[in-house]
């Protein structure tokens, strides 16, 4: 069995400002953190792992400090980390994105094996687009089950699994062929305390740096030239007020309620 | 079971941690750090003025690459009252001079640079766990259990550096709980403003810091404040001990909105938007609360043994300090492979005794409880000095040998001769 997760290193969103004037999230002295649907996502691969052995290898795309994001998936039981590290990405959307992992993969097929299963969190949270991991699911034409609440069997002999997943309208559940590629929901499972050994082999290890010169790329797919979205503006919806509480007599409350409504009427009236 | 076992284990990656594990991979020893936080640094707070010196012997031509704020030139001191402060400065060109005197920094950031400095001498660190209690094997340390599975980890020798809240300096019954009167809780906001104003507001140019330290009777005489230049930034903070928090029912928080609304305040923060809000606990204990520094295969260092000189805002250095001089009393013990009491007995008996860690300390003993004892140092006096330069700098009609005496009168119905004598005097003693 191999599983490859797709991770992205993001800042902490509970302590991340928006400037206002300039509609950007403010990261300065904001700590980066591991995409926390990107743990579930970890923690199922190792689950896997456990069962039936294998290897559970980490991609990411980047700069260099993302390898802390990596290490902390080794902690927490993956094999290997690779960092996609390269000037030519910066400034990409989901859509480039999406390519240059989608690149980073198939070398890493090409170093590490076939693959079996694909994860990557529902959506990061400092984008919330979840665009990425169905952009690579895509690419590689392979199914794609997203909002992954529950793993209800793997079988690897008869090369499928049954997955529930969440849907607008309640939960749906699903036989699907191996490779499949999973997007994951926090509910998917509860995270276990990884045992000391894992963090000091986390620590010890390496990770992989692939540049842009190590995968095979059209350029003509990469960075921010190639990247069709545009933020207009960023912003915090306003707070909705709270209504009023009336009290007094019914008589009374309808009085107030008339006054408070008639203004209103009265404009469009 | 897991067989982890390191010449010596570290326990926090703080300063004192850090200056140990540093100087200790340096010498090619074996050695881990535990950190309980997400990353070194993650949950470490202080005002923001870290001194260089004590980085010598540690890290080569401090500060090189590491990521330090201002440089101080000018420091200044307010006896803050309700409209108004006297206070002094000093400006020096020679603290233009490289090696700068001390920065400020941002520990989030400085911190996990020390770690990885560590980390690059050969220190493995391990963050997000936490270091619960020590194993103890014939009535000598021998590792600790972490909180993690299978999270023993052996050692010939443990170095405490877990703060403030020491959970092993405790569960060794090496220190009691901390006393409410000798930790202060302090808060600090970070109000990000543009460079080029803060470099006009204080008067310095890009690089060049200034700090402030405040007290006096705006806060009661029972606070201390301070104002820092960071890059494109400024701290503010405001700390009390807690003991007369809890006394005089006030919320930190609160005191740190009527010292951003003090008029001398306002205008240096004015336009600033707030990025950050921090809190921590200082030890002011000073020297008599300082616990066992040293046992059987154990050494204690930083805030976690009380290692902070109030007076003079420092505590960094000295954490930084006593981790070098834990992890070098390590390497003298490791000659013989004696981990005893009496071996690394070296450690307090003489290498902190004959640094400035422990002078500083015991100088100043007495003024713990000196300031917390006689309050009427930092209320009436403040006071005082504000109204007499108030009164001698208003030009009302009024000759000045009159102003003279009209102030001598206020301070002896205020204060009194007899108790004017005894506070220089205790003053003198304490802190001369």
């Amino acid at each position: 069995m191999h599983a490859l997760v797709f991770i992205k290193q993001v800042p902490d969103a509970s302590q991340v400002r928006i400037n206002y004037e300039t509609g950007t999230l403010i990261r300065e002295g904001v700590p980066a953190i591991l995409n926390p649907y990107e743990v579930h996502a970890v923690e199922e691969a190792v689950k896997i792992k456990q069962k039936f052995g294998g290897k559970v290898t980490i991609l990411t795309m980047g700069p260099l400090q993302a390898a802390d994001a990596l290490k902390e998936c080794l902690s927490r039981g993956a094999d290997k980390g690779y960092l996609l590290s390269d000037r030519i990405f910066a400034g990409s959307d989901t859509l480039a994105t999406s390519y240059a992992l989608y690149e980073g993969a198939k070398k890493i097929i090409e170093l590490e094996g076939e693959i079996d299963f694909f994860f990557a969190g529902k959506q990061a949270i400092d984008g919330d687009t979840a665009q990425t991991g169905p952009g690579i699911a895509t690419r590689f034409n392979i199914p794609l089950v997203t909002y992954l609440t529950k793993l209800d069997e793997v079988n690897l002999e008869e090369k499928y699994v049954v997955a529930t997943r969440l849907t607008e309208f309640g939960q749906e559940t699903l036989k699907v062929p191996i490779p499949v590629f999973f997007t994951v929901e926090e509910s998917l499972n509860i995270l276990s305390h990884s045992p000391l050994p894992w963090l000091v082999k986390a620590a010890q290890s390496k990770i992989e740096i692939l540049s842009g010169e190590n995968v095979d790329l059209d350029k003509n797919q990469c960075g921010l030239r190639n990247s069709p979205t545009i933020v207009k503006k960023a912003f915090t919806p306003e707070k909705k007020q709270r209504g009023a509480t009336l009290t007094g007599t019914f008589d009374e409350v309808v009085d107030q309620a008339a006054e408070k409504v008639a203004p209103f009427l009265n404009n469009i009236l | 079971m897991s067989n982890l076992k390191y010449d010596v284990i570290v326990v926090g990656a703080g300063p004192a941690g850090l200056a140990a594990a540093t100087v200790l991979a340096k010498a090619g020893v074996k050695v881990v750090v535990v950190e309980r936080g997400q990353f070194a640094g993650s949950k470490n707070v202080m005002g923001g003025v870290f001194y260089s010196d004590c980085m010598k012997g540690i890290i080569d031509d401090f500060p090189g690459k590491a990521p330090v704020e201002r440089h101080i030139i000018d420091q200044r001191v307010w006896l803050l009252d309700k409209d108004s402060f006297v206070g002094f400065n000093h400006k020096n060109e020679l603290f233009n001079k490289k090696p700068y005197n001390c920065h400020t920094v941002f520990r989030a950031k400085f911190d996990s640079w020390f770690a990885k400095q560590a980390a690059d001498a050969g220190a493995l660190i391990i963050t997000r766990t936490l270091a619960k209690e020590a194993i103890i094997e014939n009535n000598k340390i021998v590792g600790i259990k972490t909180g993690r599975p299978d999270g023993d980890i052996k050692a010939d020798c443990v170095i405490i550096a877990d703060g403030v809240n020491s959970l092993l300096a405790k569960s060794l019954g090496f220190r009691k709980e901390i006393k409410r009167e000798s930790v202060a809780l302090a808060v600090k906001e970070v109000i990000g403003l543009d460079e080029k104003i803060i470099n006009e507001r204080f008067n310095v140019k890009s690089g060049e810091g200034v700090t402030i330290e405040v007290t006096g009777n705006f806060f009661n005489g029972e606070a201390m404040a301070f104002i820092y230049t960071n890059k494109k930034s400024i701290s503010l903070g405001v700390g009390m001990v807690v003991e007369d928090l809890v006394k005089n029912k006030i919320n930190p928080n609160d005191l740190m909105e009527s010292f951003k609304a003090h008029p001398s305040v306002v205008p240096l923060i004015d336009g600033g938007e707030t990025k950050e809000y921090l809190a921590h606990l200082i030890p002011e204990g000073g020297y008599k609360d300082m616990p066992k520094l040293v046992g059987n295969g154990v050494m204690i260092a930083g805030d976690a043994a009380m290692m902070v000189d109030a007076i003079h805002r420092e505590g960094s250095n000295l954490a930084v300090t006593s981790g070098k001089l834990a992890a070098e009393t390590y390497l003298e013990a490791a000659k013989t492979g004696d981990f005893s009491e009496k071996s690394l007995s070296l450690y307090e008996k003489k290498k902190l005794k004959e640094s400035f860690v422990i002078k500083d300390l015991k100088k100043y003993k007495g003024v713990p409880s000196l300031l917390q004892h006689n309050k009427r140092l930092l209320q009436q006096y403040p006071k005082l000095i504000n109204n007499a330069a108030y009164e001698i700098l208003n030009v009302n009609g009024i000759s000045k040998n009159d102003k003279e005496k009209l102030l001598w009168k206020n301070m002896k119905s205020q204060i009194g001769v007899s108790n004017l004598i005894k506070d220089l005097f205790k003053l003198w003693r304490n802190v001369g």
